[in-house]
């Protein structure tokens, strides 16, 4: 069966006063129907960048696809106009931002925010436009909800927005749902609730979502296949049990080191690791692994050959010269 | 590790001194580089204008009246046949210097405006803040013709006719545009006042005067800067205005906005007359506009295409 | 709402206040008797000077002579021109309607250029649409009005010869004729004033559009698929709008100042003119009273201002 979503060779680039920054630089990426992706890496490794090109919504200039194909539904999207892909727009491929306090308009009703995208996508009149909107309300369990379509977005709280957004996203049912970082900007508790409400939204309308997080937690929680990033680039992908039981790269087997774990006994409990260093600056790059500099198993063709992605399991992939020699133990 | 250092290829270019980083952006908005030129050009045909252009301002030869541009007179000659070359260089000093002096008061006055409100927490800055939205809400113009209205007479008796309106334009166009500078330097304090340097200095014992002299006022530079330079341009504006309002400086000083309010009523067989000086005020403003945006280029670091 | 018209309605008495007490202050601080004109003004009988002096109390302390001065102006009670030959509110009431049709008109004329075209210069930012609607901005606002002005009539008047260049206060014609010459004159006055005014506004727009238009609520529309245009003007515009109304509020003295310059070039009928030509002719009352016109409708157009921000941004009126 073809995936509902293939991502292939995609590199996107921006044109800065420094040079190109290569923030995303051949990701490919595939999702099946109904299904859960995680896609995980550190700010700034290029994930939002990657879910934004989808339906184009990064600035375009400086913002530039340079290669590569997205395949939805066994159609590039990549040379499609903006116009064309409005079409696919919420209708095909839903979507939910970060930040729940500044991704809704503060001088529209968050009623109107919901309805105007029924009315383009669906024909609805303005009445059932409405209509529809309360029900979605309801069903992301906004209390009151006949009323609160007519208030404005100050008027709620980040999780309440967080559910706006979600109601959104959801009202044209759409066949995708990419969720980018959505509960980051909330409270512990908050979020908990939020990802509950995903999971139910996406098990009542049989949705695939793509979900981006920094939060290994929330990999494991909902993910079924998984997608680590990199400076830009994919290192390993897999399904969440053999990326959580066996993590092949240096960098995946660093971030499941810093999960804080609770279920061994103290004697066991060893110091919570961090991955020294940070994510490098995606102008001119230096050849080879992009991790190299951070990478405790480095060695000398790091630095000169850059690794491909390849199967090292079934299911599993990852760009690492480590299992070319040797065995990857730690 | 061999790859430890990590490549940031933009971190050896950043290691200029500020003001040739600043220079560097500068030089990258070319109407503002132009318009740097154009404006050096003009100041130094004023300034050395009358020792290369010999004719005095005031030689009357009515026969040789309402001539247009010819090689004895480049700019033409007025109804009384004088040389509007020279009477505009002549009135382009009065202009720029008014527009400098005037900056100069409105600089001065909002910085201590906004330093003073800047710097106390209670009543006085609530009242002093109070005092700048006023003056902001005020009509400039009409105040200042009001203005000149009342005092010209006793400033003139005291100071000569042209001295005397010289400071009275002066004052009264500085007082009246001191609000921008006073806000900007305001708000840098407040965001200062808590920085950690400041805080250092604080704990280190450094006076309050001190502290605002070397820590907080040459923060405030930049803006401060470019509110200063599209203050000129205003303030010529205004000079100018008054001048064609036939309420600046008395008639026998040609400035910029004089020699066009005697001009207006020969637009038809003099227009030359008019647009000499009306292209000198607008060449001055724009270049001085143009300067002061391609300084707040080169001054806003967080300016990203 | 109305709580909200009304709060602000009672902010704006203390700004009035301050300006009242600022043009005492000027005209009490100023050196000599501005009323010893009036001595040896032939026109005014003696009788009459001395009982102005006597009712503005000319040697009572400060304060007392500030609140007897402002009371008067409340009343409506603004004096008497000497060079008219009427009272102060009547002439001004005869000259505001000349001067609020100019500006107003020019308002108008600006808002259209400067909406259109600083929406559309934001997005497509460095385009050469933006590079020259940008350099129009920036010549038209260091263009001084009475250069225009002056330019207008050369080109309009002198060399093409078709518009007047005196606006006539009473047009000699009736029906369809008279609103077409009413209108043939006030094109080059609303003209010069509207550009000027269009060209800051411009650039206002342009900014901040492009403040907006990076902001995360605009990226969410245009997830939503609505297109590029309703994009723009339904969810970027409409938050644009707030900080542009508050920057044209801003820009309303300068706004006034250009009109006294149109009118004095023009020989508009309003009180632009009026002001002028009273100074020249020492008339005190009425500068003293057209200043501070000028003055109530700038704290006028502020509340303007305050209403339409309150009515564009939902979040102010629950404040």
């Amino acid at each position: 069966m073809a995936p509902l979503l293939e991502i292939k060779g995609l590199k996107t680039h921006f044109a800065t006063d420094d040079g190109i920054l290569q923030a995303v630089d051949g990701v490919d990426i595939a999702l099946n129907k109904g299904e859960t992706l995680c896609v995980v890496g550190e700010s700034g490794c290029g994930k939002t960048v990657t879910a934004m090109s989808i339906l184009k919504l990064i600035a375009m200039p400086p913002g530039r696809i340079v290669e590569g194909r997205i395949m939805f539904e066994g159609r590039d999207l990549v040379p499609l106009s903006s116009r064309e892909l409005d079409d696919i727009r919420a209708k095909d491929i839903g979507f939910i931002f970060q930040e729940p306090m500044t991704s809704l308009n503060p001088v529209l009703t968050v009623g109107e925010q919901v309805a105007e995208s029924l009315r383009r996508h669906e024909g609805l009149s303005q009445k059932d436009a409405l209509a529809r909107t309360v029900e979605m309300f309801k069903l992301v369990q906004i209390p009151n909800a006949q009323a609160r379509v007519h208030d404005y977005p100050h008027q709620f709280s980040g999780g309440m927005r967080q559910r706006v957004m979600i109601a959104m996203a959801l009202a044209c049912k759409p066949k995708l749902v990419i969720a980018d970082e959505p509960t980051t900007a909330l409270d512990v508790t908050i979020q908990a609730q939020i990802l509950d409400l995903l999971q139910d939204m996406k098990e009542r309308f049989g949705m695939a979502v793509m979900l981006i997080t920094h939060a290994m937690g929330v990999v494991a929680e909902t993910a079924q296949r998984v997608v680590v990033m990199y400076a830009g680039k994919v290192v390993e992908e897999a399904d969440v049990e053999s990326l959580f039981e066996s993590p092949r790269h240096p960098y995946t087997q660093g971030l499941i080191r810093s999960i804080p774990r609770i279920d061994l006994d103290s004697k066991q409990k060893t110091r919570l690791e961090a991955i020294g260093g940070s994510v490098p600056i995606l102008i001119n790059p230096a050849p080879g692994c992009r991790f190299a500099p951070r990478c405790r198993h480095a060695f000398a063709r790091c630095a000169e050959q850059e690794p491909v992605l390849r199967e090292v399991a079934p299911g599993h992939r990852m760009a690492c010269h480590l299992g070319d020699t040797q065995g990857v133990t730690s | 590790m061999a790859g430890s250092t990590l490549a940031f290829p933009s971190a050896e270019r950043r290691a200029y001194s500020p003001w040739r980083e600043t220079w560097r952006r500068y030089r990258r908005h070319r109407p503002a580089t132009i318009s740097a030129m154009m404006l050096l050009v003009l100041i130094v045909a004023v300034v050395i204008g009358p020792f290369v252009w010999r004719i005095p301002i005031n030689e009357i030869d009515v026969i040789a009246g309402m001539q247009g541009p010819s090689l004895a007179h480049p700019f033409g000659t007025d109804d009384l046949g004088q040389d509007i070359l020279a009477r505009m260089i002549y009135g382009g000093r009065i202009s720029l210097a008014v527009g400098l002096a005037a900056m100069m008061v409105s600089v001065i006055v909002g910085t201590l405006i906004g330093a003073l409100a800047g710097m106390s927490r209670g009543a006085l800055g609530y009242a002093l803040m109070w005092l700048t939205d006023l003056f902001l809400s005020l009509p400039q113009l009409p105040l200042l013709l009001l203005l000149i209205y009342l005092f010209r007479d006793g400033l003139k008796a005291t100071f000569g006719p042209e001295g005397g309106i010289f400071i009275l334009i002066v004052l009264v166009i500085g007082g009246l545009r001191w609000m921008p500078v006073a806000r900007l330097v305001r708000a840098q304090f407040l965001s200062l006042r808590e920085k950690e340097f400041v805080e250092a200095a604080r704990a280190l014992g450094a006076s309050p005067v001190r502290q605002v002299v070397r820590h907080i006022l040459p923060n405030a530079v930049g803006p401060v800067i470019i509110a200063g330079t599209i203050d000129v341009a205003a303030a010529i504006i205004a000079e100018s205005t008054l001048s064609f309002l036939g309420l600046g400086f008395p008639p026998d000083t040609p400035t910029w906005g004089r020699i066009l309010f005697d001009a207006k009523d020969f637009l038809d067989i003099g227009p030359h007359w008019a647009l000499f000086p009306g292209g000198a005020i607008f060449v001055a403003v724009v270049s001085i506009n143009f300067i002061g945006d391609g300084l707040r280029d080169a001054l806003d670091a967080r300016r990203v295409i | 709402m109305s709580q909200y018209v009304l709060r602000r309605l009672l902010i704006a008495v203390p700004s009035l206040l301050g300006i009242s007490l600022v043009l005492f202050i000027v005209l009490a601080l100023a050196p000599g008797d501005p009323f010893s004109e009036l001595a040896t003004n032939p026109n005014v009988p003696p009788e009459v000077a001395a009982a102005l002096r006597a009712k503005f109390g000319l040697d009572d302390p400060i304060h007392i002579r500030y609140l007897r001065w402002l009371a008067a102006m409340a009343q409506g009670d603004w004096g008497f021109s000497f060079v008219s030959r009427m009272d102060v509110d009547t002439l001004i009431l005869q000259r505001l309607p000349a001067t609020l049709y100019v500006i107003g008109s020019a308002q108008i004329l600006a808002l259209l250029i400067a909406i259109p075209v600083g929406v559309y210069a934001a997005t497509r930012p460095y385009s050469i649409f933006d590079q020259i609607a940008n350099t129009f901005a920036f010549i038209g606002f260091s263009l001084p009005t009475f250069f225009t002005g002056l330019l207008f009539i050369l080109i309009f008047s002198v060399t093409l010869d078709w518009l007047p260049f005196v606006y006539s206060g009473d047009i000699k014609a009736t029906g369809f004729r008279w609103l077409f010459e009413q209108i043939r004159q006030a094109i080059m006055p609303v003209m010069v004033l509207g550009l000027f005014q269009a060209a800051s506004m411009t650039r206002f727009v342009r900014s901040a559009m492009l403040d907006v238009i990076r902001l995360d609520y605009v990226t969410t529309a245009r997830a939503k698929g609505l297109g590029q245009a309703k994009v723009i003007v339904k969810h970027a515009m409409r938050n644009a709008m707030i900080p542009v109304v508050t920057l044209i509020a801003l820009q309303m003295p300068a706004v006034f100042g250009g009109a006294i310059v149109t009118e004095q070039i023009f020989r508009i009928p309003g009180i632009g003119s009026l002001l002028i030509s009273s100074i020249l002719s020492n008339d005190t009352p009425v500068v003293m009273a057209v200043t501070f016109v000028f003055a109530c409708l700038v704290v006028l157009f502020n509340l303007i201002a305050d209403i339409l921000y309150g009515w564009l941004d939902p979040r102010i009126s629950f404040r």
